[in-house]
């Protein structure tokens, strides 16, 4: 059966079409954003970069959850591993990501008990099946996944498990676009905005970023059709010298989002400042459990306040994260850091910049 | 860790579907999204569907985009346009 809505988006005549409009309206040289890592994965699946003009150079944006995992967030999950009758659940990603001392992954070789998870719900479920002992999931996500982990959170009240505790070092996208048009010496021409966040957060969410910096914004969907038309969008505004917030992946997103998720999410979180790799801390850019769910938060239960650490010298995940470099300018992008020997998250992360360089250069 | 393929719902048990992504069926919650009914098509993101896919946008999308571009063929469009 052909897959619905994923074969049209595919289509090798529209494709091309698009591709040769491209060449056509494309005069500017531009630098343009893709904020998510969805989107750098399927850029470069697809071929996207070769068949762009050279006036067009894509950047791979702060929008991968591992890759801005600071530091001292993945110490604190290194260090749970290390209690005694504590299991850890994690998404897959986060288990090879080096920590200051260790990883997940070796803790876990060691004899910790780490478990991967595929939602938030199978850590729910080994809460259930092991009160003995103290479960905590590694909350790393952006509004995509923020309000799933809520849903968590309420499960663990509905079935009064007291053995159950999320640690949240969870982000948000419009403070970060924010932050990074604030830097020196970024230059970006426009933004490829997330699909799957904007789901949640709606189009509106990015109207604050829009207006203050004028900067042309495009929410797009994940397939080669979505990705091109969302590219000769984003020339034609910076051509025509009309910028504009214009969503792209209607399909699945409204201009409010999905109210149902985002009150859910607001009735377990509630803002605060979190730290991003590479760029430091971003005020009221994270999402910490509000008091009445203190009893969830993973952080206080077990007294877990780390203090910020130095990344790996040479590292410069936080450079390509904003668009100041790419990895083949990173001195240790295929010496020394690889997918085997991954030095920083960007090259652990399946949806990391480096690793997506790595696998298809 | 967002999967971007549409699944449809093919049987609702109180906040949790079963979703077919051709040919493989999962669960999903329900628990994040409104008015959901068999049939619809989903977006899945760790076990939880959190958008339903709009058929009419979709089409429309695909149509609007092939009508700009057939009329760039013929280079009779305004090039104010967006696909
Ligand atoms: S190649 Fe490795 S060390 Fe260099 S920026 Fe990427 S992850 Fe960091």
């Amino acid at each position: 059966m052909a897959m619905k809505y994923i074969e049209e988006y595919r289509d090798a005549d529209l494709a091309r079409d698009l591709t040769k409009r491209i060449h056509r309206v494309s005069k500017k040289k531009l630098r343009l954003m893709e904020v998510c890592g969805t989107h750098t994965m399927s850029i470069f699946r697809h071929g996207i970069r070769s068949v762009l003009p050279d006036t067009i150079t894509l950047l791979s944006g702060p929008g991968c959850p591992v890759c801005v995992t600071a530091q001292k967030d993945i110490d604190a999950f290194v260090e749970f591993a290390k209690l005694k009758d504590v299991i850890v659940t994690t998404f897959g990603d986060l288990i090879k990501v080096p920590g200051s001392t260790s990883s997940l992954g070796k803790e876990k070789a060691e004899g910790a008990d780490v478990r991967i998870v595929y939602s938030i719900f199978d850590a729910v479920h080994i809460a259930r099946e092991n009160q003995d002992k103290e479960v905590v999931f590694c909350g790393v996500g952006f509004e995509t996944t923020i309000p799933t982990i809520a849903a968590g959170v309420l499960m663990g009240i509905e079935g009064n498990l007291k053995n159950f505790s999320v640690y949240s070092a969870n982000k948000l996208t419009p403070p970060a676009l924010a932050a990074l048009m604030e830097t020196k010496g970024v230059e970006i021409d426009g933004f490829i905005l997330p699909g799957h966040v904007s789901v949640i957060t709606g189009t509106h969410a990015y109207c604050g970023t829009f207006e203050k910096y004028d900067i042309p914004s495009v929410v797009s969907g994940f397939e080669p059709i979505d990705i091109l038309k969302a590219i000769l969008i984003l020339i034609e505004q910076n051509e025509e010298g009309r910028p504009a917030l214009v969503n792209a992946y209607e399909r699945a997103v409204s201009d409010e989002g999905n109210v149902k998720a985002k009150a859910i999410m607001n009735q377990v979180f509630e803002l605060c400042h979190a730290t991003w790799r590479g760029i430091g801390e971003i005020p009221f850019s994270g999402m910490g459990l509000k008091k009445e769910y203190q009893a969830f938060d993973a952080a206080l239960k077990f007294n877990m306040n780390l203090p910020d650490v130095l990344e790996p010298k040479g590292c410069e995940c936080g450079k390509i994260l904003m668009g100041l470099k790419t990895p083949e300018q990173c001195g240790l992008y295929k010496k020394k850091c690889t997918p085997m020997t991954p030095i920083g998250p960007c090259m652990v992360s399946s949806e990391g910049s480096c690793a997506a360089f790595y696998k298809y250069s | 860790m967002c999967l971007a393929v549409p699944s449809r719902i093919i049987e609702i048990n109180d906040h949790v579907a079963k979703v077919d992504v051709d040919g493989v069926v999962r669960e999903a919650s329900l628990m994040l999204l409104e008015d959901v009914k068999l049939g619809d098509y989903v977006i899945v993101h760790a076990g939880f569907a959190i958008s339903k896919v709009d058929e009419e946008a979709a089409l429309q999308t695909l149509e609007d985009m092939r009508t700009i571009l057939a009329a760039d063929a013929l280079n009779i469009n305004s090039p104010n346009r967006h696909p």
